[in-house]
């Protein structure tokens, strides 16, 4: 159960280009530009941050400690009051909230990044499972959504043709992202006829691989009015984990999703009501994960869902959960929406799930 | 059905490309052609070598090149005598942060050409490269430091980057 | 600082160099259990889990939170992990505290592990990058020139890292949980080991350990109706602070990332003079000549005098009048992204009287302290018997 006692919102949001392999520049190049550009939409410096965040992970860059040059990015000097989880980097800011909730810091940057460009990103993801019984077997992540995709078909509910228009929805609405990786405008006829990659899905079902990096700041209360015309006020974020055998869970559905929403209060609990939000920036990385996800927040048709693109236009893994919440504050921040919702996915088949509530103002000044 | 397993082994091989990125490509083309190329920040002043393309401290793009000479001095050292899978390098051997002259911080290298009950802080050391035609862009093109004959520095002159 | 958190159950792993006898989420369980035991807690009881290590190529599992959450309970609930190098297991329990601090959940079990027997622990913590000259041979190899260049600025004599590695590990004897139980260990023993990087000797350095260590943290108000048998434990400071590993100029042997942390916990928890007001200290302190070292860093002593604390007798449990590393510390016990939440549990140990028979008579105040990386992540707290 995680309400906003003390208003805590995003005041800026920056990210690299989503490519498809980054071969000029290395980690710390790549993100030094996304920090300074972070920095300069609120004319801050890191020595005005109470906190520094981030996320990654080592496997996917083949070193251990990878976060440590990168935060070369930064310049921890004079030393700074820093902390990084092995995830993307949407927990590394959940991180950063929970700590904004006490009094002693006013601002806080978040920032990941992740280049799957540079291993073979199916084993990577891979090593993520169970290592006993699971992994030797090699099932790639490709393979595991594929299940859970004819899971989602055999009850009936979705069809290959509504993966097909999710996808080929995403990619328009690419177009109008100056950082997506992947845009155009294919019919779902022309989706249709791809060959499968792993049946049922086709390569337009699947994310792309991207390398990129994406960084956030956080402001407390007055701090984010002076910092920010139009902050994006989160009003709730939480965040819940599945058990890990994928045959004890049920994959056409994500109750952790659910689960996060309400305790982000976005939904009441044990009630079957809808999420309703101007706009919904969804982490699913395979097409139909988001009717998966919309399914379990219930979004009606009045929402718009991932005009970014979503992950299907560029997954930066350990990236994109926080290009989502970045994205979704970017509506508000820009006044094209007053309540919006980020997602956060982690782990084989949305396992682990976050959600942030977001809104134009902020919830009930500390009532709760 | 006898004794419980306790162990299972997995074989992992995943394979990665790196980036050099820009800074390190320039040392590496530096390298390339026998020579130390430290670069330094615009904000802080200090050079940094080898270059990682963004200052430590400032956080800014270290873009201005510094050609750096071949000597420098031991600040500090170790004698390496633990093996390990994947060491390539027969030991004992001595490993030593060597502080190139024009450089503001040490970088670790191998030293060679002594005996390691002779290596001392503040020992005046050259690189050794490989033969002119064996250069290329990596690191392997410095074959290792050696004492180059010159008097030891005097521990004021280099504490300071301990 | 936030609201009132305090330790209310903790519990850890029977550490040794290889535990055939578990899997990893038999590791981590063991410690877990017993923690929710010494909390008298269930585990419907805990609101969220936070779990730290180090570098996944010690196991090869990537993201072990995805694999471990239905062993630790966490299934349906809020799951983190942290990763800070070798201050891993300290940052974790402050990532946890903070969650309580913050008002956000009431009980939080943190676990800190590495089962680094599955891999190759040198090779996990050396792996050859491109464009890099492969010289590093683990840790030691970085750290031993560090150490050479205290021993030339304090003008300490070589004896002393000796001294601290027969003291730890004599105490380790009185830790049934610690890995190494070095029963004849002894000055002439150290000193004729073999160097490993020279200054640094075998005996001198900390092993390769495989366990796992756990804490519940809980509210002032669960921690108030707490029916453990030992009292809560008060988190009277707590803080983090980062450096780059390597800058210009940067002062290797005494970081003042260092510094500004302890200053920052001691300012939380109201000390000034911390070898007088601190009964007893859990210090990070992997190669003996660390204890001298962070022994002025945590103004235990001044710039380039700890070696005399230590060559006096100050800081060992029997006779000394500031005890560090009573549990053995981690030159007796290693697993690497434990070993922070370690010091940290140990302080909580000794402050809720459960240390047995490495137990410091009177503790009204603690000090955990745990490093990771070249010397540039630092994590403490202050613990107090009551509260802040």
């Amino acid at each position: 159960m995680a309400r906003s006692v003390r208003p805590v919102a995003v005041v800026s949001f920056a990210q690299s280009a989503m490519v498809r392999r980054e071969e000029r520049l290395n980690d710390v190049e790549m993100l030094q530009p996304v920090i300074a550009d972070v920095f300069e939409k609120v004319g801050l410096t890191k020595d005005d941050m109470g906190f520094v965040c981030s996320g990654s992970c080592d496997y996917l860059v083949g070193a251990p400690f990878s976060f440590v040059g990168a935060l070369d990015a930064v310049g921890a000097w004079p030393p700074m009051r820093e902390s990084h989880v092995e995830m993307d980097g949407a927990f590394a800011m959940y991180e950063a909230w929970t700590q904004l909730q006490e009094d002693d810091i006013e601002t806080a940057l978040v920032f990941s990044f992740g280049r799957s460009s540079m291993s073979e990103i199916g084993r990577v993801l891979t090593l993520q499972l169970d290592p006993y019984y699971v992994a030797p077997l090699w099932p790639d992540p490709v393979a595991l959504a594929a299940l859970q995709a004819q899971a989602l078909i055999d009850s009936g509910r979705y069809g290959e043709a509504d993966f097909a228009a999710v996808a080929g929805r995403s990619r328009r609405d690419a177009r109008n992202n100056p950082n997506a990786q992947v845009s155009g405008d294919p019919s779902t006829e022309e989706l249709l006829g791809d060959d499968y990659v792993v049946a049922p899905l086709r390569r337009h079902a699947l994310p792309p691989i991207t390398d990129g990096a994406t960084a956030v700041i956080l402001a407390a209360g007055d701090r984010a009015r002076e910092l920010c015309e139009r902050p994006a006020w989160i009003t709730g974020m939480d965040h819940r984990i599945e058990t890990h055998a994928l045959g004890a869970r049920d994959l056409t559905s994500s109750p952790t999703t659910r689960r996060a929403a309400v305790g982000a209060g976005l939904l009441e609990d044990g009630g079957d009501g809808s999420v309703a939000v101007d706009v919904a920036e969804l982490h699913a990385p395979f097409a139909h994960q988001e009717l998966i996800l919309r399914d379990a927040l219930g979004l009606g048709d009045g929402v718009a869902v991932n005009p970014s693109g979503g992950a299907l236009a560029a997954n930066a893994v350990m990236v994109a959960g926080l290009v989502r919440i970045g994205e979704a504050a970017g509506r508000i921040m820009d006044g094209t929406a007053r309540t919006a919702l980020a997602h956060a996915t982690s782990g084989p088949c949305l396992q682990q799930n976050l959600v942030c509530a977001l809104a134009a103002e902020p919830a009930g000044d500390g009532r709760r | 059905m006898s004794e419980p397993v306790t162990m299972l082994a997995t074989p992992i091989r995943i394979e990665y490309e790196f980036t050099a990125g820009l800074a390190q490509s320039r040392y590496l083309k530096g390298i390339a052609e026998g020579r130390f190329l430290g670069q330094r920040c615009p904000q802080c002043q200090k050079v940094y070598v080898p270059p990682r393309g963004s200052c430590p401290t400032d956080g800014v793009p270290t873009t201005d090149e510094v050609v750096l000479g071949n000597t420098g001095i031991v600040t500090t050292y170790c004698v390496v005598n633990v093996p390990f899978q994947g060491q390539s390098i027969e030991i004992p051997y001595i490993c030593a942060q060597i502080l190139l002259d024009g450089a503001n911080i040490a970088f670790m290298g191998l030293i060679q050409e002594v005996p390691t009950a002779e290596i001392r802080m503040g020992m005046r050391v050259e690189a050794v490269w490989v033969d002119k035609k064996d250069l290329g862009p990596t690191m392997a093109s410095v074959k290792y430091f050696r004492p180059s004959g010159e008097p030891d520095a005097a521990y004021e002159t280099f504490s300071e980057y301990l | 600082m936030g609201q009132r958190t305090a330790v209310v159950g903790v519990g850890q792993t029977y550490h040794k160099a290889k535990r055939e006898d578990v899997s990893i989420a038999g590791l981590v369980r063991e410690a877990a259990v017993r923690a929710l035991e010494d909390a008298q807690m269930d585990w419907s009881d805990i609101d969220a889990v936070v779990i730290g290590k180090a570098p996944d190529m010690f196991e090869g599992v990537v993201m072990p939170e995805l694999y471990l959450a239905p062993a630790l309970g966490a299934v349906g609930k809020p799951m983190i992990r942290v990763h800070t190098a070798g201050s891993v297991g300290g940052s974790t329990a402050l990532v946890a505290a903070h969650l309580v601090a913050s008002g956000t959940h009431e009980r939080v079990l943190t676990v800190a592990f590495e089962k680094q027997s599955d891999s190759d622990a040198m090779w996990a913590l050396s792996i050859p990058q491109p464009f890099s000259a492969p010289l590093l041979a683990g840790a030691g190899g970085y750290f031993a020139p560090i150490i050479r260049a205290y021993m030339r600025r304090s003008g300490a004599p070589d004896h002393i890292g000796i001294l601290v590695a027969v003291k730890d590990r004599l105490q380790a004897l009185k830790n049934p949980y610690a890995h190494l139980h070095i029963e004849d260990i002894s000055f002439e023993m150290v000193r004729d080991s073999i160097m490993l990087w020279d200054p640094v000797r075998y005996l001198e350095t900390c092993p390769s350990s495989d366990g796992a260590a756990a804490m519940v943290l809980a509210s002032e108000r669960v921690a108030d109706s707490a029916s453990s048998s030992h009292p809560p434990a008060w988190i009277h400071g707590m803080a983090m602070r980062s450096e780059p590993t390597m800058f210009a100029g940067r002062d290797q042997v005494n970081p003042l990332a260092a510094k500004d942390c302890a200053a920052d916990v001691y300012r939380q928890a109201g000390i000034s003079e911390p070898r007088r007001e601190i009964d007893v200290a859990e210090v990070y302190v992997p190669f003996s000549w660390y204890e001298p070292m962070w022994l002025e860093s945590l103004g235990f002593a001044p710039e380039g005098e700890g070696w005399k604390l230590t060559d006096s007798g100050a800081t060992a449990l029997d006779g000394g009048d500031i005890p560090w590393n009573c549990s053995g510390g981690v030159l007796s016990t290693n697993p690497i992204g434990a070993s922070g939440m370690l010091r940290f549990l140990e302080a909580a140990l000794q402050v809720r009287g459960q240390a047995g028979e490495h137990q410091v008579q009177t503790v009204r105040r603690s000090l955990g302290q745990a490093y990771g990386g070249g010397s540039q992540f630092f994590a403490m707290w202050v613990l107090g018997a009551d509260k802040p």
